[in-house]
């Protein structure tokens, strides 16, 4: 099985050693070895049912490890973006007040959040009126008020076309670049996670295989799970990334398998 | 003043109402209204057996209430299915209260009072008592509102802004057994879920935010008391389920009222 590097132990927002989660009588994740260090965007890709949500639930400290170890940094903020959430009719939440959870913030800071997040003047809404895209921005900039030095989502782009998932990838990486913070994200958008990540795992109940994107896509593990297609997608997808992702014809590029 | 039977009966309203309101928002949003049934019911075994030793009722009822409610919370996410276990587990409990005060000789009587309160022979002692846990409750609920709120959202969010959500279940479990031990004299154990449901339902049309939500029920709960207790001394009606009666024909109201503004 492959190990990450150990030097990236040193100085790494969040590791988790040997770890294995067990769901429910199903072993769900298996002698995981994963490390983020500051300033990294990690994507996690894999097939439905592969772990990938159960390795962010386990960093952010919502499962615990049934083996193995897992260790954050002290008093490491994170910022989460779940992939989805409910909101209860019965509960009124505006966007303003979504935003000041947990803790309250001004309305300058609350707008500057939703600005950055690619959103405006949405701040009386209630939460459960948005639009899908909205709804996933609002999430984005809740996050981005936790000041996180890690920023986890959750397969962000669920609900969105193509050039607004696009987008909403570049935003990601405007993101990092200002606040400097560590992305780790979920996503299903290979050809678009192969040109935004600086290393990709590959997850199927244990980690397949992990690197950069080019040595991932050209590993056989990598390869078995999604077929040889997703090379040429993804010397494509670099291709239309070097014109920048605006407003982009992304034909030919929405399948990776 | 507190002489007066009637200003004691509705300071007590006013009590429970004031601690039901908070902690009524969060069973509706959470969808808990079998579990402060469950909860409730468990008190009428907690009643007898206080009476059966001779402690006080609000001690027994207290303590079976909160067994009863650590119960439910841990069987809460076990992955069975909680709508009929709660089911089980709330009419079972009121079924082996009710045999259990059966076994004790001359409290049949009484019985009828803890079923559906006994507003009016509140005294001194437990307009204290009602005060007291009312305090209580909402000083814990609004201590830990926004941690409430946040596990409340998405229990995920809440590990990951540091913040664990079972904890603050626990909060709730502790807040309903205290909610279902003040408010036993008052409503009844039959009526007190209705105490903290239908105030924070009938204001959730009115409303735009949770706090407001919360200060909502109260008001609509304090009225209902107020209301409840003068319509059951005019019309010889039984007075916990006169209050509630004012609380639904609020909710009506809430609803017709949120209806119009809407528009």
């Amino acid at each position: 099985m492959p190990r990450m590097p150990k030097q990236r132990g040193m100085n790494a927002l969040v590791e988790t050693r040997n770890m294995s989660i067990r769901i429910g009588g199903h072993t769900a994740l298996k002698g995981v070895d994963f490390s983020i260090s500051k300033g990294e965007i990690v994507t996690i890709i894999g097939p439905n049912g592969s772990g990938k949500t159960t390795l962010l639930r386990a960093i952010i400290g919502a499962l615990k490890p049934s083996s193995g170890e897992v260790k954050r940094q002290a008093n490491l903020s994170i910022g989460y973006v779940p992939q989805k959430l409910h909101i209860d009719p019965t509960l009124p939440l505006s966007v303003e007040r979504f935003l000041g959870l947990p803790k309250r913030r001004s309305a300058e800071t609350a707008t500057a959040a939703l600005a950055k997040a690619g959103v405006q003047g949405i701040q009386k809404r209630p939460m459960q009126r948005l639009s899908g895209g909205q709804f996933q921005r609002v999430m984005l900039a809740r996050a981005l008020l936790e000041e996180p030095q890690l920023l986890i989502l959750d397969e962000p782009t669920t609900g969105l076309d193509q050039p607004g998932a696009a987008q909403f990838y570049h935003q990601i990486e405007e993101i990092r670049r200002d606040l400097g913070c560590a992305v780790l994200m979920v996503s299903h958008e290979l050809h678009v996670v192969m040109s935004a990540s600086d290393r990709v795992i590959c997850l199927n109940g244990h980690v397949c295989c992990h690197g950069t994107p080019e040595v991932v896509a050209s590993a056989p593990e990598y390869r078995e799970l999604f077929g040889r297609g997703t090379h040429g997608a993804l010397a494509l997808y670099r291709h239309v990334h070097d014109h920048d992702h605006s407003e982009c014809d992304h034909e030919g590029v929405d399948h990776a398998g | 003043m507190l002489d007066d039977f009637l200003i004691r009966a509705m300071l007590a309203g006013i009590g429970v109402a004031l601690a039901a309101a908070p902690l009524g928002c969060f069973v509706v949003w959470r969808r808990m209204a079998y579990f402060g049934d469950a909860t409730a019911h468990a008190a009428v075994l907690g009643v007898a057996l206080s009476l059966a030793f001779g402690v006080s009722v609000f001690i027994g009822a207290l303590g079976v209430a909160l067994a009863m409610a650590l119960l439910v919370s841990a069987l809460n996410g076990r992955g069975l299915g909680m709508d009929s276990v709660l089911g089980v587990l709330s009419h079972s409990a009121l079924a082996v209260g009710l045999v259990a005060a059966s076994f004790l000789h001359g409290v049949r009587i009484d019985l009828m009072a803890y079923l559906f309160g006994d507003i009016l022979a509140v005294g001194r002692a437990d307009l204290w008592v009602i005060w007291g846990g009312a305090a209580l409750v909402v000083a814990l609920v609004g201590w830990r509102w926004s941690a409430l709120l946040m596990a409340t959202l998405n229990e995920d969010l809440a590990y990951a802004g540091g913040i664990n959500p079972k904890r603050e279940q626990l909060v709730l479990t502790l807040s309903l057994a205290v909610v279902v031990a003040v408010a036993i004299k008052v409503v009844g154990v039959l009526l007190i879920a209705a105490m903290l449901i239908i105030p924070a339902t009938a204001a959730r049309p009115l409303v735009r935010s949770p706090e407001m939500m919360a200060i909502g029920a109260a008001v609509i709960g304090a009225i209902s008391a107020i209301v409840g207790v003068q319509a059951s001394l005019m019309f010889d009606t039984p007075t916990g389920p006169s209050i509630v009666c004012v609380a639904a024909a609020l909710f009506v109201l809430g609803n017709l009222a949120g209806g119009l503004m809407r528009r």
